[in-house]
């Protein structure tokens, strides 16, 4: 990684371009033909760079980035697994990429087999009736599954059941998402264990609540060992539950949702089934429904007659929440990816994450403090170090795994303890990687208690040390000509 | 590595696991493929699906992409990164998510811009929202029924559950009726008005007026714009706009049946903290160098949990990355190229049309790159006779739009060369 400074448009010089494009040959038509008053005054300052300009600063910046390929990303909760190459290769097939939404049916019979095949995978993985492939993402996904719990509610007539119950360790966006779709949030506390007391969430349950929203395991890899008492207990009070899908990647092959007593649920493709993370999106949020809701999934729906698929606008619907039928360059992607894993393979997925994660935290439990002791699933939390009296944080640790070329875990979340440092080593890693990943998170406590001061400056070999994110803030600066 | 944990099997990782709930059996899924079958099962199936020269928009666009995007998108370090939360080994993602701001707001003339959305429809259902949390108990939104359907219809779910009122303001001649737009506001409930440039009918609309009408009524003014034509038309900053929304779609992202595009939401300096989703900031580092960092978090839902204005998490960065590369390479004379190019074509294609005595107009108002037109063929057999000679034609607007069964909108790009042009004329003239 190498520190580059330049923007694309301080390279820019007057005059250069990097495209090229052909004469039309029609001349008796001119853009100069738009009346004046609905042109723009100034023309927009973009950069005139060639394609050289842009090839040589794009590659410098990515030099700044750390990715997949270039070494662990143990970050919790966000199962960065390897993301094979086949998968971009396919889902950059003309065949698919050229497709306009308004073809024909029969012009696109192939990319609604793909919506079809992977939607009818996701739901035998998960144990639900039906997917919508609709969703753009993770929290996408999310505020469509609680429309499909209002919807469900609402066709029912059962108006009161405005308030969704969600754990006080649940990531942001549960609350977010709820309060986005117009629910009221009430809150579950989470033992000592990080898991849910039925006797805790026996008096929240009432005719006003719409249902639960739960990830299993938890955010802090915990299995919820009551799932069945809780699911028994939503639904004899009439709620519905909601599974976030953000921890399902050590399931897989062990259990389903759905058999848990799970309604809805989704999938972020991007954790769970390899599709690029980007940076940041485009992510891919499926959303599985049981079979008394698939009347309430988004429109359009992809249905199967014979053998010709087709588009379908179901009048129960939630409505729309996506233009077409979503991230289709990115599911396309999953499906290549289950394809490739298949029934024989796929089942190793869950064991072998839950397995490296249970390796690193027995490896270093004697140098980080570990609140919550025994089994975890595919990732675990650790509260800061074991020994904190020499004032290194969670941070100063973060910090210093870069130096060593590792990226950091997840950090400050959740929010149940105060030092956290979250950790998802998943199932691609090889047991090499975690043995370098645990040297070095010794080597760090190690060096926290002899030199802390080194630890508290870290990092010092990246291409920028650590940002004044407080005059970022206020005095923000968010474009070039600011 | 079980020693390690103490355990002597595989399943004892699953002895917390109900034992009603473990799967007993294997996924009735097909086998394991390797990568020779993988390619042979999507060539097989991408057989299934036919790749046609487009002649259809209606919020789709197949627009010219310079090689060199996929190229660099495709770098692992950019494709398979996470959401800059270490910045230290993120500036590659945050440098280019503030390149793309500054073109964002160079493009609509907007202050501030986030780092992206999902698409123009769920972009666009934001700005309802930044709308609705600005103003003080009102709860009305109008929305044009000149913004495109499929837009219309995403906004109206998130209103349903959210609870906001959304009414059309109906349209004329293929614009929206100012006279019905100030007619509404006067109900003092409207909190925002939506409306779009260049609108579904690939008219460009004249709104003059707006800004003052809407402002008198303490509304917000949020236009949906084409970024592409942006490059010619009068931006929402220009028109008065408070808050502009859109697809990025038409800044060269492959068709894609419909995703992966990326939304961009903007707006005046004084709405930025209502502003959802990531923003990047300039800083620097302790030893001073120039260096970005995500800011202004205290709006977003890992903080704000509950009281966030939106659920949104991360952004559509890598279609971010893409839209930035993409007007790098096209720079300030290629985009205009392309509404150029666009805009003859399309007026080529418009006036052979009414020649062939097949076709009338529908407006009478300025277009761009797409507009409809009336036809007496059967537009099925029409259809069938360009889908057999690999050709997609207009879209057809009786879908969405009541008494306009025998209408089409055109589209032509700068894709689009003059053969294939006469080549579609010629073909309709068959049917």
């Amino acid at each position: 990684m190498k520190y580059y400074d330049k923007l694309i448009f301080e390279l820019s010089k007057e005059g250069r371009t990097g495209y090229t494009l052909p004469e039309n040959g029609i001349a008796e038509y001119s853009i100069k033909d738009i009346p004046s008053d609905l042109g723009r005054a100034q023309e927009a300052e973009l950069p005139e760079v060639s394609e050289l300009d842009v090839a040589r600063h794009y590659t410098n910046v990515s030099n700044m980035n750390f990715g997949v390929e270039t070494g662990f990303y143990p970050l919790g909760s966000c199962t960065m697994k390897y993301n094979p190459k086949i998968n971009d290769e396919i889902s950059g097939l003309p065949a698919f990429t050229s497709l306009h939404p308004f073809q024909s049916e029969d012009s696109i019979q192939g990319a609604l087999e793909v919506y079809y095949n992977l939607a009818k995978s996701l739901s035998e993985i998960s144990g639900l009736a039906e997917y919508t492939l609709n969703p753009y993402a993770g929290s996408h996904g999310e505020l469509v599954g609680l429309m499909i719990m209002r919807q469900y509610h609402m066709k029912r007539g059962d108006t009161k059941r405005t308030k969704v119950i969600v754990p006080d360790s649940a990531h942001g966006t549960n609350p977010a998402s709820a309060a986005v779709c117009g629910l009221e949030i009430v809150e579950v506390k989470s033992n000592d264990k990080g898991t849910i007391n039925v006797a805790d969430l026996e008096p929240l349950l009432d005719d006003t609540i719409a249902g639960i929203m739960m990830t299993n395991p938890n955010t802090l890899g915990i299995f919820e060992t009551e799932i069945l008492e809780i699911a028994k207990l939503v639904h004899d009070a009439g709620g519905l539950l909601y599974y976030d899908g953000a921890n399902l990647n050590p399931l897989l092959g062990k259990c389903r949702p759905g058999d848990m007593g799970f309604d809805i649920m989704h999938i972020n493709l991007h954790k769970t089934f390899s599709t690029p993370h980007g940076g940041g999106g485009p992510g891919s949020g499926p959303v599985g429904v049981c079979a008394k809701l698939v009347d309430y999934l988004p429109n359009p729906r992809v249905k199967k007659d014979d053998d010709r698929f087709y588009l379908e606008n179901g009048e129960n619907s939630l409505g729309s929440i996506s233009s077409f039928l979503g991230n289709f360059s990115v599911y396309l992607r999953a499906y290549v990816y289950i394809l490739t894993l298949g029934k024989e393979k796929l089942k190793y997925v869950g064991p072998l994450a839950t397995l490296n994660a249970n390796y690193i935290k027995e490896s270093l439990k004697d140098y980080y403090y570990l609140p919550i002791e025994g089994l975890c699933k595919h990732e675990f939390v650790f509260d800061g170090l074991l020994d904190k009296s020499t004032g290194v944080t969670t941070l100063d640790v973060a910090k210093r795994l870069l130096d060593y070329g590792f990226h950091a875990p997840t950090i400050y979340f959740p929010l149940l303890f105060h030092q956290s440092i979250m950790i998802e080593p998943v199932e691609t890693e090889s047991l090499d990687t975690l043995d370098s990943f645990i040297e070095i998170m010794k080597k760090v406590a190690i060096e926290a208690k002899e030199d802390p001061e080194t630890v508290k400056n870290a990092p010092y070999s990246t291409p920028v040390r650590r940002l004044d994110e407080t005059t970022a803030a206020k005095k923000p600066l968010i474009k070039y000509k600011d | 590595m079980l020693d390690k944990i103490s355990l002597s099997k595989m399943d004892d990782l699953f002895a917390d696991v109900p034992e009603s709930v473990v799967l007993k059996k294997d996924y009735d899924l097909p086998s394991a493929m390797s990568e020779i079958e993988i390619r042979n099962y999507f060539e097989k199936l991408g057989e299934k699906n036919k790749k046609l020269t487009v002649f259809a928009g209606a919020g789709y666009y197949d627009h010219y992409a310079p090689s060199a995007i996929n190229a660099l998108i495709s770098r692992s370090e950019f494709l398979t990164a996470y959401t800059p939360y270490q910045p230290e080994i993120a500036q590659g993602t945050l440098r280019y998510i503030f390149e793309y701001q500054s073109m964002i707001c160079e493009l609509t003339g907007m202050d501030c811009t986030n780092a992206s959305m999902y698409d123009g429809s769920t972009a666009t259902a934001e700005a309802m929202f930044m709308a609705v949390a600005s103003a003080k108990k009102k709860n009305t939104v109008l929305i044009s029924q000149t913004v495109n359907p499929a837009t219309i219809r995403v906004v109206k779910t998130y209103a349903k559950y959210k609870g906001i009122n959304v009414v059309e303001i109906a349209e004329k001649d293929g614009c929206t009726d100012k006279a019905d737009m100030i007619n509404k506001l006067s109900s003092g409930d409207v909190a925002g008005v939506i409306v779009s440039s260049l609108n579904y009918y690939g008219i460009i609309e004249d709104y003059a007026g707006y800004a003052d009408a809407i402002h008198e009524a303490k509304a917000l003014f949020i236009v949906n714009a084409d970024p592409s034509a942006l490059a010619v038309l009068k931006t929402p900053a220009e028109w008065g706009a408070d808050i502009a929304c859109g697809d990025g779609q038409t800044l060269g992202i492959p068709l894609n049946f419909g995703g992966a595009y990326v939304g961009f939401l903007a707006c005046k300096k004084d709405l930025v903290r209502k502003l959802p989703g990531r923003i990047a900031g300039a800083t620097t580092d302790v030893d001073g160098k120039r260096a970005f960092v995500l800011t202004l978090q205290a709006r977003e839902q890992h903080i704000r949990r509950e009281k966030a204005n939106s659920n949104i998490c991360s952004n559509q960065s890598l279609m971010a990355l893409y839209v930035t590369i993409y007007l790098s390479l096209m720079g300030k004379s290629g985009l205009k190229k392309v509404n150029e190019l666009s805009y003859s074509g399309a007026h080529y294609l418009y006036e052979q049309l009414l020649a062939t005595g097949k076709f009338s107009p529908v407006f009478d108002k300025p277009f761009l790159k797409e507009f409809a037109v009336k036809t007496t063929l059967d537009i099925e057999a029409l259809e069938k006779k360009l889908e057999e000679n690999g050709i997609l034609g207009g879209v057809r607007l009786g879908k969405e739009k009541k008494g306009m069964e025998n209408c089409l909108l055109f589209c032509v790009t700068e894709k689009r060369s003059k053969e294939e042009i006469d080549h579609l004329i010629a073909l309709i003239k068959e049917v």
